[in-house]
């Protein structure tokens, strides 16, 4: 096997078909939206070439900017909730009882597609029959909001589902990072006379850092370009009170025929989106990993 | 052992180049038949499972088409309508059109004709199909003096209502606007959500917009201004703007409609839980012929004409237009049995649809000779007493100021945006194109 493995030719010759494959299903298309955005096209008939006008459009695009704002807004919560979610896992991996029931209950938003999460919450916050009006009028307020037609709070009405979708996933992560804690750690902190709280964060915060740092960086990323609960729930309404990145450059690129600024924009989206990473790469980078 | 790393390493390969030809292949199909055989292909958006009536009388037109002409053979593929309007766009990018396919009236149909996709059908027009079309149904699908698509279906938009409802309060359809207020005060005094509005989907409080328009402005104020013979400041289109601002204010419509879709806002009116519910006459089969909709409700639901706004207006005047239409693509190898096809299909469509699937046709029929629900034979009547028709502001516009048409309407009624400032935006809009 290490004759093979020594072989550059066979090492390109494994890594190839993998590479080719991205290289046409993801490189590709992300130079070609690039290319896109230079155009005046609708999709259709043919272009012209504009050069860089519809990025000088966008970065003056007051609509861009909002939607920009919302899923900045939506990074952010979704970077405090991790907090949440660590807590609860912290819960669950000490030895409590139903620990393991109460996984999988956590899990299960996980499971279903967006749009059948989506329909549920609809359903929910329907302002005349859903269940969280009745339940606000059973304890006695008049007039309680129509929560997704109200532009001020429909971005964070709808901000409560993706978070509940994805706690399954990040308390997963959380879980799986603190069982590989060895149990001799805690027990030598146990015996020193550590309180649970000090363990938890003195010893076992400290030891799963770079799962944290990876979540961070997953929750923002996935907060940037999230799209299809927006998508479903509300199509970016109230009078754009819920359009994010994402759903502004479809709404161009598919309802409006302006393929070429679509793309202008679903690039720009991709720039920021690497900007964030890098920042917040840099901002979370430790001299040193803390080992077992 | 030697001899196994080979055999991987060969499947290895062959798997992935595999995999690499099943992405690549069917792109190069050849689209025309072989032989002395020939095949259409044909594009629609009636899915068996969601359009049961509209796939079926299609598929009965396919087999009398196959047999009337034999060695022509039509080749089906059925996607619902939203992947059906996506699927259609990245055919035409890479000139892969079906031969005969489903398109919408002129915004829809703009980009297509500018990028040469569509053949004309003029031809049809004058031969085969002269006279057949109700005036300013084909005309929809005109460009630049040419023709490029055949509509099928012919709506209006009427506010239908819970007659059981109006009756408990003593209520009786309105004429006249003061009447209509008087119904939703009435109404909304007796704890009955007076108007279903779905405008999450926005051409659901188009609609209202546009009849108020009509009524105060007469029936041409909002084509002239959208054609640019006319303005968008037009008072009277500010004046509509204000009153449809005075409705909500009114709680003329369900609580939270500027979150509901229009599939909530029909089932609240289905469940009687609202009163009224202005809808295009597709609607229709829900109130006449549906068997899953219990008969008592079927009964108690009647419609009228949006009323005369103080005085002016005419209540012969429709919200309305040609729902889709056939198409034939110009790249077609098979364009003279393209075009047989549709005339054949036209000919056929008109009787079978209203019968067997409840559609109001783009071609003249024969009410009378027709077995056909009460509220068929009205909606058919007031089309061929019809003063004017407005075709749907969002079709009439190009799809850039369409989108911000329709934004500006869930503004309006949100109340996010003041009538002059509405007016205005789509002033700007409409001057941009």
């Amino acid at each position: 096997m290490n004759k093979v493995m020594s072989n550059k030719w066979i090492i390109a010759l494994y890594v190839l078909p993998a590479l080719l494959l991205i290289g046409i299903l993801i490189f590709i298309p992300l130079i070609l939206t690039g290319y896109y955005g230079l155009m005046k096209w609708d999709g259709i008939g043919s272009m012209e070439f504009i050069g860089l006008q519809n990025y000088v459009t966008a970065l003056q695009d007051k609509k861009f900017w909002d939607s920009a704002l919302h899923s900045f807004l939506l990074a952010v919560f979704s970077t405090l909730s991790l907090i949440i979610y660590l807590a609860i896992s912290l819960i669950l991996a000490s030895k409590i009882k139903g620990a393991d029931l109460l996984r999988k209950i956590y899990l299960i938003p996980m499971l279903l597609s967006s749009v059948a999460i989506a329909q549920l919450w609809v359903k929910i916050y329907n302002p005349s029959n859903g269940m969280l009006n009745s339940l606000l009028m059973a304890i006695g307020v008049e007039n309680p909001p129509a929560w997704l037609a109200e532009p001020s709070l429909v971005l964070y009405a709808i901000f409560i589902p993706i978070l509940w979708q994805y706690a399954g996933f990040y308390i997963l992560i959380y879980y799986a990072a603190l069982k590989n804690i060895p149990e001799s750690i805690i027990e030598a902190a146990k015996i020193d006379g550590a309180s649970p709280i000090q363990i938890a964060y003195k010893i076992k915060l400290p030891l799963i850092m770079g799962v944290v740092k990876v979540t961070i960086v997953l929750a923002v990323v996935g907060s940037l370009k999230y799209f299809d609960l927006i998508y479903v729930m509300t199509g970016g309404g109230p009078n754009g009170a819920s359009e994010v990145m994402a759903s502004y450059m479809y709404k161009l690129a598919f309802s409006t025929n302006n393929f070429g600024y679509g793309s202008a924009i679903g690039f720009l989206l991709l720039i920021i989106t690497l900007i964030v990473t890098l920042i917040i790469r840099k901002a979370t980078a430790t001299k040193e990993e803390i080992q077992y | 052992m030697r001899k196994r790393k080979a055999v991987t390493l060969f499947s290895g390969i062959f798997l992935s180049l595999l995999v690499l030809l099943a992405g690549c292949s069917g792109s190069g199909e050849n689209t025309s038949g072989s032989g002395d055989g020939k095949t259409i292909e044909f594009m629609h958006l009636w899915p068996e499972g969601s359009s049961k009536q509209h796939h079926k009388i299609v598929s009965e037109i396919i087999e009398d088409f196959e047999n009337e002409n034999p060695g022509v053979k039509v080749d089906l593929e059925v996607l619902s309508n939203e992947q059906y309007k996506d699927k259609l766009k990245v055919l035409s990018t890479s000139n892969q059109l079906p031969d005969v396919g489903m398109t919408w009236a002129a915004g829809f149909l703009e980009p297509y004709v500018n990028g040469e996709k569509f053949a004309t059908l003029d031809d049809l027009l004058e031969g085969d199909l002269k006279d057949s079309f109700v005036s300013g149904t084909a005309e929809a699908y005109a460009m630049n003096d040419n023709t490029y698509g055949l509509p099928l279906e012919l709506n209006i938009a009427t506010v239908f209502y819970n007659k059981a409802i109006f009756d408990q309060y003593g209520l009786e359809a309105p004429t006249t606007y003061d009447e209509f207020k008087n119904i939703i005060t009435t109404l909304n005094e007796n704890g009955v959500a007076p108007i279903a509005l779905g405008n999450k989907d926005r051409w659901t409080g188009s609609l209202w917009y546009m009849y108020m328009a009509d009524r105060i402005g007469g029936g041409d104020v909002l084509t002239s201004a959208i054609d640019r013979s006319g303005s968008f400041e037009d008072p009277a289109l500010v004046t509509a703007a204000e009153e449809i601002q005075n409705l909500v204010d009114m709680d003329a419509f369900v609580r939270g409609f500027n979150g509901l879709s229009d599939e909530e806002a029909k089932s609240m009116f289905m469940g009687e839980q609202a009163a009224m519910y202005l809808m295009g006459s597709w609607d229709l089969p829900n109130y006449t012929t549906n068997e899953d909709v219990p008969q008592e409700f079927r009964d108690s639901i009647g419609y009228f004409s949006f009323p005369t706004v103080d005085g002016n207006g005419d209540l012969n005047s429709h919200v309305g237009g040609p729902g889709v239409g056939l198409f034939v693509a110009e790249d077609s190898d098979v364009k003279e049995e393209a075009k047989k096809f549709v005339s054949f299909f036209i000919q056929q469509w008109g009787e079978k649809a209203v019968t067997g699937a409840g559609v109001i046709p783009a071609t003249k029929v024969d009410a009378d000779s027709l077995d056909l629900p009460d509220m068929y034979i009205d909606v058919l009547n007031d089309l061929s007493e019809a003063s004017n028709i407005t075709l749907f502001a969002d079709v009439q516009m190009s799809a850039g100021v369409a989108q911000v048409h329709l934004d500006l309407i869930q503004s309006l009624f949100g109340k996010g945006v003041t009538p002059d400032d509405f007016a205005k935006e789509h002033e700007d809009a409409l001057s941009k194109e």
